[in-house]
């Protein structure tokens, strides 16, 4: 590499359509801010984007070694963008643990950015290595951008009053700049953010930002690269307001949103669990909407809060993951019983046991349909991408409140931490559906276990004079909800609660079929895999093949009509994050069709190539 | 509430359910202290929530004309929580046994304790199982002999007064079923008590565990055998009130009366009422009931709810809008 001073040059420009980049570095190499940055400035030059952070489960591993590895990886562009993309053009990484544990990720004859300043011998021993992977030929497929960074910020930092640690921090915004020259980004939405961000530490703002002004600059001083890049704004978006979304934010807005138009006020019981905390913690900035939050000593007071406060006449959430969601499985079931609406949220990960706490899977399906004692019937919905959680979380209150029945959300790991851009709802296009409380001795006299059309009994607050009852989870006789140990009455309950759970079935859509609605195979998602699945099938189709797909938000109880829609093809294929745990359910409720499994349990995500290679395989037999 | 009612009852309180503790449960004599009690209180029926776990005393709601939530086993704590933190103007009454609040409940007992939340805890301390029939309990003796401790317990009891005082507990109290007037004494102490107020109530188990708490519950020998611990009060015992404790360094000796240390229930550290919690591990001592400590200290969702107002104050109530429409945003 070069290092002459050409400031006079002037490279190229070219267009891109659309471009993946992933950040590694070490834990403490704040990767995950860097690649959030380049999100947020993205997303509002207007590019479609979809964001994939992969970090692991300690807060710091030993600094340098591959278990402490932390990427963040971007995919931008100007058309449409479900997934944040199989393989990498660029690969930034700070030191050798990074490069090992994500080369083999990189397209063939991408780019790698590599941190030179941190590949010593030590480092190299970290990161198990005895031969340097800049030397050793690791890297001959790709092309190789080296910079000392550690020694660029030190020199780009020189007069500060900073500690040389301190210093060394800032490396990061220095390759934020680096590629914000590289695809033309503007640095001010960083420039701002760092201002508040280091509101009471003006001296590491200024720091940061010098260090990414130097990476910014480096980009025209030297002669590292061949060319800058250009990624025009997407014309696919649909006209309107937005704004970038983490998926645990957009359920916390959903969750709120839904509240409101509910009429109720928010009580969230929660236990800090990964990947889940985000949402306790941003519900926790929502006081001035009447959120309380209440972080128990458990998962089971973290539900059993939530149930209590439901009966006070609050809408009622708990949010967990996948080990969390174990323990909520008594208090699930007395809500059941009481017949009190409640929102579960569950954020998905690797299991079982601990498991991959920060790692995304779907095997929380059947737990979430079946994993209560005995008959305990409730529905489940699942968030399809980060922005989809908001609406997803207003369908679970929907839910919830019309038919005074739990609810579990299902997100995962994959939802809760990517990001993409949300358009924004206009506010009157949200409808309302208040819940009213019985206040006063219906005509006939009040009866607990009455029911109304959809089957849901009323919901009286405490505090209401004359409708003076007990709730309990012991069975309850039809209408007075007194204790019964009746046989008859028992099963007529059993029965009725189950009904009343498929009832659901009459107020939600039949999912659309995307492509052909006839052919020789359907895909169908849920939960996560949406993306994925859509830009495979979109894929195949450019080619010609024929293949459509169907995603299903509403997993338990599954919408009318999939029966006709299944009918049409001749198989059915499956893709999720387990062991097939919805073709399993698929193959149980319709068993006439031919369902094929295609199960994925790797924390990771599916990919475009992996779907398309399994179509195409399929449709060749 | 403005309107104006006739006063309530005890008959108010009964509710139309037939009650259904075995003869001559102690459970009986609480229902009926407790429906007493509560006639006095001047809360309309509405406002009352009665909320419990699993267990024999856990029916206890069922009895009451008032609201009721009748929960799973150990969770009565965590419910009663988030019923009085979303609606504070409830009074709100939580009934336990030795097994739902301490044993599988421990957890969210030691939680509802510190946290101070404004309601009512009576425990029903009858050192066995019942409604399983009949397994020790955490408050079990050594040495018990029960259906799953054929050859007599071996896991050492903990005091429930010691560990509503580890847990931060701001009202303590103990009383007997047995002993009418007391145990409506301590009632109307921890109903006026503003904060969590732990009351535990020994209670005869008729047919699991049958007068285990004869030799100082039983009328003959509570006056000697039992000290009541009256806030302000010199600590006196004995038919003639001619015994006194008092508490010499760290140990508490019986003296005569006139000689008997005056009885603090709020002193800034809870170390003397832990001293007296324990008094009874000296067979030779009468066993504490009445008021072991009693003090104030900030209520949990008073604290809630004044974060939720200050937040309001400060950025106003928060509309859909501002919601949704929040960060940076732009247009396409």
């Amino acid at each position: 590499m070069s290092q002459t001073k050409n400031p006079g040059s002037e490279l190229p420009l070219q267009q891109q359509e659309e471009v993946v980049i992933r950040f590694a570095g070490d834990s403490g190499d704040g990767m995950q801010i860097t690649g959030n940055q380049f999100t947020h400035t993205s997303a509002i030059l207007g590019n479609d984007l979809a964001t994939f952070p992969d970090y692991p489960a300690e807060i710091r591993a030993p600094a340098g070694t591959r278990p402490g590895v932390s990427g963040f990886q971007v995919r931008f562009g100007s058309a449409d963008i479900h997934t944040p993309g199989d393989q990498p053009d660029v690969l930034v990484v700070m030191n050798p643990a990074a490069l090992v544990v994500n080369i083999n990720d990189l397209k063939p004859g991408g780019t790698v950015v590599v941190n030179t300043g941190q590949f010593g011998d030590s480092d190299l021993r970290k990161a198990n290595l005895t031969k340097s992977p800049l030397t050793d030929g690791t890297l001959s497929a790709f092309r190789v951008i080296e910079i000392d960074i550690n020694k660029r910020v030190t020199e780009a930092l020189k007069g500060t009053t900073l500690s040389s640690k301190e210093v060394q921090r800032c490396k990061n915004f220095y390759t934020l700049g680096l590629m914000y020259w590289l695809y033309s980004r503007p640095l001010e939405n960083t420039l701002k953010w760092l201002d508040e961000k280091f509101a009471k530490r003006p001296e590491l703002a200024q720091a940061n930002k010098l260090a990414m002004q130097a990476g910014f600059n480096a980009g025209d001083i030297h002669e590292m690269f061949q060319g800058r890049y250009e990624v025009q704004p997407c014309t696919e978006m649909p006209k309107g307001r937005y704004r970038n979304i983490m998926g645990n934010d957009a359920l916390a807005i959903g969750l709120v949103t839904g509240a409101k138009l509910a009429n109720l006020k928010v009580f969230l019981g929660s236990y800090p669990i990964t990947p889940a905390s985000g949402i306790l913690e941003t519900l926790s900035t929502f006081k001035n909407y009447d959120v309380i939050t209440f972080q128990a000593e458990d998962e089971i007071a973290a539900i059993c809060a939530a149930l209590g406060s439901a009966y006070a006449g609050h809408l009622g959430i708990t949010s967990t993951s996948g080990p969390g969601m174990a323990l909520k499985g008594e208090g699930m079931g007395l809500a059941v019983s009481i017949e009190l609406p409640l929102v579960i949220v569950d954020i998905q990960r690797g299991g079982p046991s601990t498991g991959l706490p920060t790692k995304t899977e779907q095997a929380d399906l059947l737990q979430a349909i079946f994993g209560r004692n005995s008959e305990a019937p409730l529905p489940v919905i699942a968030a399809s991408s980060p922005a989809d959680a908001f609406e997803t979380a207003i369908e679970a209150v929907r839910i919830a409140t019309t038919y005074m029945t739990p609810v579990i959300l299902l997100s995962d790991g994959y939802i809760a931490n990517g990001a993409e851009p949300w358009r924004l709802p206009k506010i009157e296009d949200l409808k309302p559906f208040p819940k009213p409380f019985l206040t006063s001795v219906p005509e006939g006299g009040f009866l607990p276990y009455a029911r109304d059309a959809h089957l849901a009994r009323p919901w009286v607050k405490p505090g209401t004079p004359g409708l003076e009852h007990r709730v309990g989870g012991l069975e309850k006789a039809h209408l007075t909800g007194h204790i019964s140990y009746d046989p008859e009455n028992h099963e007529f309950m059993v029965r009725m609660r189950n009904n009343k759970v498929m009832a659901v079935r009459e107020t939600i859509p039949t999912p659309n079929v995307f492509g052909d609605s006839t052919g020789p195979l359907l895909v169908v998602g849920w939960g996560s895999t949406q993306g994925a699945i859509r830009s495979a099938v979109e894929k195949l189709r450019a080619k010609g093949r024929k293949v459509s797909s169907l995603h299903l938000r509403h997993v338990w109880p599954l919408p009318k009509g999939l029966d006709q829609i299944f009918a049409c093809f001749q198989s059915i294929l499956v893709p999720e994050m387990n062991m097939g745990q919805m073709a399993r359910v698929l193959r149980s409720e319709y068993p006439e069709h031919n369902i094929i499994s295609y199960p994925k349990v790797q924390g990771l995500p599916f990919r475009t190539t992996e779907l398309v290679a399994k179509v195409e395989s399929l449709l060749e037999k | 509430m403005a309107e104006t009612q006739a006063p309530l009852t005890k008959k108010d309180f009964k509710s139309d359910q037939e009650v259904r503790w075995c003869p001559g449960c102690g459970d009986y004599a609480i229902l009926n202290s407790v429906q007493g009690i509560m006639a006095t209180l001047g809360i309309p029926r509405h406002q009352i929530c009665f909320v419990s776990g699993i267990g024999c005393s856990s029916r206890f709601p069922y009895y009451m004309n008032t609201y009721g939530f009748h929960s799973i086993h150990g969770r009565a704590p965590a419910i009663a929580t988030g019923i009085k933190t979303a609606n504070p103007e409830l009074s709100v009454w939580l009934v336990t046994g030795d097994g739902d609040g301490l044993s599988i409940g421990g957890n969210h007992m030691a939680h509802i304790l510190r946290r101070n939340v404004d309601l009512k805890i009576l425990l029903f301390n009858n050192e066995i199982y019942g409604l399983t029939k009949g397994q020790y309990s955490p408050t079990s003796p050594v040495g018990l002999k029960t259906k799953s401790t054929p050859m007599g317990s071996v896991d050492r009891p903990f005091d429930p007064l010691s560990f509503a005082l580890g847990c931060g507990a701001t009202f303590v109290a103990r009383t007997i079923d047995s002993h009418l007037k007391h145990m409506e004494q301590v009632l109307l102490a921890a109903a006026h008590h503003k904060g969590t107020a732990f009351v535990e109530i020994y209670q005869n188990c008729v047919i699991f565990n049958d007068a285990c708490f004869e030799n100082f519950a039983e009328k003959g020998v509570r006056d000697e055998k039992t000290i009541d611990l009256k806030p302000g009060k010199p600590m006196v015992f004995g038919k003639e009130l001619d015994k006194g404790i008092k508490i010499v360094g760290w140990e508490p000796e019986i003296v005569p009366a006139a000689e008997a240390d005056v009885w603090k229930s709020d002193t800034r550290s809870p170390g003397p009422a832990f001293v007296m919690s324990q008094l009874h591990l000296d067979p030779a001592m009468p066993r504490p009931i009445g008021i072991v400590r009693d003090v104030r200290a900030p209520i949990f969702e008073d604290a809630v709810h004044d974060q939720l107002r200050a937040a309001k104050a400060k950025r106003g109530e928060g509309t859909l809008e501002q919601l949704i429409y929040s960060g940076e945003t732009w247009t396409v």
